[in-house]
């Protein structure tokens, strides 16, 4: 076995055991990294030379035994993440050189157990995407299947994790961004809460609607990852200050008992027959591994989409307003005037979907139009709240799918931004009733594309969803299969 | 035709918190440009703001003196707009919530009447940077933004259009002035841009009930300024309506170099500033036990202040209006009056030794050198008769400069009154030996002339005799 075939859990263990040095970890995986990159395009920055010195020290506190659950373990990050010292780009020409001056909460908590940081994802820019390919660093590719998406925002995530990249990595999803790339690179991705982990240094798309979350090999892996990041922030007034539980120790894999609704609104027209299958063979094993299923309904799925995209553009619309070229990021030289530096750089800055979206928010929040748009979707917004505290009033977790159809094909949707919009349907109603899901391996389609199962739990109740997902993986092997890269 | 007047203020009182509205950094005026930032005023990709408890505080208190109505739950909203000076290109503030409505003042007329102007409202905000204009040659041609500024906290304080003219609008803002400064909320420099107005300002035919299309105006940094500003504008406005034409509603530059306004912006040219709730920040909750906690801390207002010092103390209005206006002073006054009892004489020697020194040294009354206890103690002497009136002053003088006591002072310098009824009158029998002429035309009338020998006697004494004394014995002794 290779090094970069071991899970988190499983170099914890050989470093712990001084089997493996992260010096050695570390140097096996930028081997890796040199070797795949170019073909999946899934780092925008490798730090190779910060990682080396960061597994340094991490063998001297291994060495001190002052081991924490992450010390020397590699990970990877969205290059979303605020990185003090690093090029900070969002995927966007606008912070095309910007380097941070500061650690996002998230990434201090995990410099602060000493995990490697190998370097920062591609993504979508801005997180603003389904496939990864509006990246002003170019389109990452799919690590199972070279001419398909791997998903977005988090498409870098997605593929380094799926391509043992990385042994774990760091995401975003404000609509899906964490789990349809891990439903499409068949890996597993959690979407903790909103409030659950701190924002703080995350480049801001929505923010009532961004979330932080793992992306990992397993259940455990994606457990730990979740342990390291969750928790109160002084600096994120949106962050919860409810303890995080111990999630690794819910991971029993017994769920006798456990009320798993179906909701019947996302069983649809439109739902591609492998992946219907694959979640119908899903909920046999879960039956068969003893939870009772039921149906429920979430009645105002079908505005979903479309509240999602007056809110989330709304905010975006005014969150990158900070882009205008006087402090840092690109600034048009050529300029004649204050305006002209502004239209000018920005218009060079940001890609055709981010100022689709600043044109859309925009229009939602401007005068005369804001209680039709705006006002009327945070109506929505709260009824489709109340859709899932109903649910869970009568089960424990819900099972959907991820996604529609497997990973498409790279330009399949690029000049079709409503179908683009359309492939985060089940994930986006989530982000908008502000709790958590994840998405897990549970099959591949016909022509071999990995397909995920979702699974949505109460607020707060992550440890639900990771007991469940760690059930239903203790009795398949979906997330045992590697694409060949 | 007849026209009135009606204007309405927004005032931006900057909060004296030590910290910024949304950061930890500091608030310090005239720091070196851009060194009192980090990455959330600075606007820096991923920042997020979490809220100041002192500049709530500071609100809450500003919204119980201005007989406000505060929220149990107000919210932060997002204003967008464009511009160098503002680093995330919105400024965070309160649209639809804000913490503090219904409020109302009570201004003084000056004649005896009073009334009460509206406030609408007061809501919390960050403030903007600056921008330096190409000052030096190096600089010629560029602007330089200094974000130290950015992110200060204010609070904008928008009253009703309850004023009916420029006197009425003045003491308005200077009685709003007085509340932020005893409140300590606010340091209350107009010129440092701390305490900043913007006046809305229409006319109507008298009697007309719907209001005029009004102006704003901008850029006003001083009470003489507002006042010159409101009565251009009063009369430009008039000019054109009476020359056929219309009032347009614009914002408008006052320029106190010509004391006139000018247009900056229409109302085509209005910013759209798109508010919506601020969704980094979490609603602001107030409990009642917080707005009864800052309750119990406020200080006795300038009103109140008046009132007491009139019915309690006995002192004439205008007494208790100058003592009042500033809290150090009124705070100095209490403090000799409980010291020395006697409301009306402490109230002369602050309002005349003391202002008048404070001034001439320019000292603030916190730092007088003679203490309410050091003053109290001089004015005891004057009332068991040790010295004069006019010995105390001189003796107010040198405790001044030495902060001495002026026991030691009168003790050192041998300044005790000469209450010898014998000494006095050796030199009473002097004075009138001395000025025969005088005497007989004092006998044949000239009643007046006793000031002069009282005079003369005093300063034979070289200011020791008592002077009760001295004119006593002169009015004997000279009617013979």
């Amino acid at each position: 076995m290779t090094i970069y075939d071991l899970t988190l859990a499983e170099l914890r263990d050989r470093l712990d055991r001084r089997e493996l040095s992260a010096a050695e970890v570390t140097g096996a995986y930028l081997e890796r990294i040199a070797a795949t990159n170019p073909q999946l395009n899934s780092f925008i920055t490798v730090c190779a030379e910060t990682a080396t010195v960061e597994a340094e020290a991490a063998d001297r506190a291994i060495a001190a035994g002052e081991t924490a659950p992450l010390t020397g373990l590699p990970i990877a990050v969205k290059d979303i993440f605020n990185t003090a010292g690093l090029r900070t780009t969002c995927g966007s020409r606008i912070l095309g050189n910007y380097i941070s001056p500061y650690d996002a909460t998230a990434i201090g908590r995990i410099k602060a157990q000493k995990a490697v940081i190998l370097g920062k994802l591609n993504m979508d820019e801005f997180a603003m995407g389904s496939s990864n390919e509006n990246s002003a660093f170019g389109a990452v590719r799919n690590p199972w299947e070279l001419s398909r998406v791997p998903g977005g925002s988090s498409g870098g995530s997605a593929a380094c994790v799926a391509a043992r990249q990385a042994a774990a990595a760091l995401g975003t999803d404000t609509g899906g961004s964490i789990r349809q790339p891990a439903a499409y690179c068949s890996v597993v991705g959690l979407k903790p809460t909103y409030g659950r982990v701190s924002r703080y240094g995350v480049v801001a798309y929505a923010s009532s609607l961004d979330q932080v979350g793992p992306l990992a090999r397993d259940v455990r892996d994606c457990a730990l990852m979740l342990q390291a990041v969750a928790g109160y922030d002084p600096a994120d007034s949106t962050s919860v200050d409810t303890a995080a539980p111990d999630y690794q120790a819910g991971l029993t894999g017994n769920i006798k008992g456990l009320r798993i609704g179906l909701p019947r609104e996302y069983f649809i027209d439109g739902l591609d027959d492998d992946v219907r299958r694959a979640v119908e063979q899903a909920t046999a094993t879960y039956r068969d591994l003893g939870a009772e299923i039921v149906e429920v309904s979430l009645p105002h799925t079908a505005y979903a989409v479309a509240c999602y995209y007056l809110i989330a553009t709304a905010e975006a619309s005014s969150n990158l307003a900070r882009y205008d070229g006087v402090r840092y990021g690109l600034r048009a030289e050529q300029a004649e005037n204050l305006i002209d530096m502004y239209m000018q750089s920005r218009a060079a800055g940001f890609g055709t979907e981010v100022k689709r979206r600043i044109m859309l928010g925009t229009y939602a929040l401007s005068s005369g139009y804001y209680d039709a748009y705006y006002l009327k979707a945070q109506k929505v917004r709260t009824l489709i709240r109340q859709d899932f505290l109903d649910a869970f009033e009568k089960v424990d977790v819900l099972l959907t799918p991820v996604a529609p159809t497997p990973a498409f094909a790279l330009g399949e949707k690029v000049n079709d931004p409503l179908q683009m919009y359309l492939s985060d349907i089940y994930t986006i109603p989530v982000n908008l009733a502000g709790t958590c899901a994840m998405s897990l391996p549970c099959g591949f389609s016909a022509d071999s594309l990995p397909i995920g199962l979702q699974l949505i739990g109460k607020p707060f109740d992550e440890a639900a969803i990771l007991s469940a997902a760690y059930a239903f993986e203790q009795a398949t092997e979906w997330h045992k299969r590697q694409p060949e890269i | 035709m007849n026209y009135e007047t009606v204007i309405g203020l927004e005032v931006h009182a900057q909060l004296t918190t030590r910290t910024k509205i949304f950061c930890g950094c500091s608030t310090e005026f005239g720091r070196t440009p851009n060194s009192q930032t980090c990455p959330v005023c600075l606007g820096l990709p991923g920042a997020l703001p979490v809220l100041n408890r002192k500049a709530v505080e500071f609100a809450i208190r500003t919204g119980l003196a201005t007989n406000c109505r505060i929220a149990p739950r107000s919210i932060f909203a997002r204003k967008n707009y464009f511009y160098p000076d503002l680093p995330k290109g919105y400024q965070i503030s309160q649209y639809e919530l804000p913490v503090c409505e219904h409020g109302w003042l009570d201004i003084d007329l000056g004649d005896g009447q009073s009334k009460r102007i509206g406030i609408t409202r007061a809501h919390m905000e960050e403030d903007a940077g600056k921008l330096i204009h190409g000052e030096t040659p190096e600089t010629a041609g560029s602007s330089l933004v200094d974000l130290n500024r950015a992110c200060t906290p204010l609070l904008e304080i928008v009253s009703e259009p309850d004023m009916r003219s420029a006197d009425e609008a003045i003491a308005y803002l200077k009685k709003l002035h007085q509340i932020v400064v005893y409140l300590g909320v606010c340091d209350g420099n107009l010129e440092e841009g701390s305490f900043r107005c913007d006046a809305n300002v229409s006319v109507r035919p008298f009697g007309q009930k719907e209001f005029g299309t009004r102006a704003e105006l901008k850029n006003i940094n001083s009470f003489r300024f507002i006042r010159q500003a409101i009565e251009y504008e009063v009369e430009r406005q008039i000019d054109l309506i009476e020359s056929g034409g219309k009032v347009i509603q614009e914002t408008r530059l006052f320029d106190s170099g010509t004391g006139m306004t000018r247009s900056m912006r229409g109302k085509e040219e209005a910013h759209d500033y798109r508010y919506f709730p601020d969704p980094d920040l979490v609603p602001l909750v107030i409990s009642p036990a917080w707005i009864e906690e800052v309750r119990a801390t406020l200080p006795e207002l300038p009103d109140a202040k008046r009132h007491r010092f009139v019915e309690e103390l006995g002192l004439p209005a205008y007494d208790a209006e100058v003592l009042a206006a500033d809290r150090n002073l009124a705070d100095y006054f209490d403090a000799c009056v409980t010291l020395a009892k006697d409301a009306k004489s402490c109230a002369n020697w602050v309002m005349g030794e003391v202002l008048r020194k404070l001034k001439e040294t320019d000292t603030e009354v916190v730092a007088a050198p003679v203490t309410p206890e050091l003053l109290s103690g001089l004015l005891a002497r004057i009332a068991d008769n040790t010295i004069s009136g006019k010995i105390a002053k001189t003796v107010f003088e040198q405790m001044w400069l030495s902060g001495e006591t002026a026991d030691q002072i009168i003790q050192a310098q041998g300044l005790k009154q000469v209450t010898d009824t014998g000494a006095i009158e050796g030199l009473v029998d002097q004075v009138i030996a001395a000025h025969p002429e005088q005497v007989a035309e004092y006998l044949s009338g000239k009643d007046k002339l006793i000031g002069f020998f009282v005079g003369k006697v005093m300063q034979a004494s070289q200011g020791k005799a008592n002077p009760g004394m001295v004119n006593q014995l002169l009015k004997k002794k000279l009617q013979g």
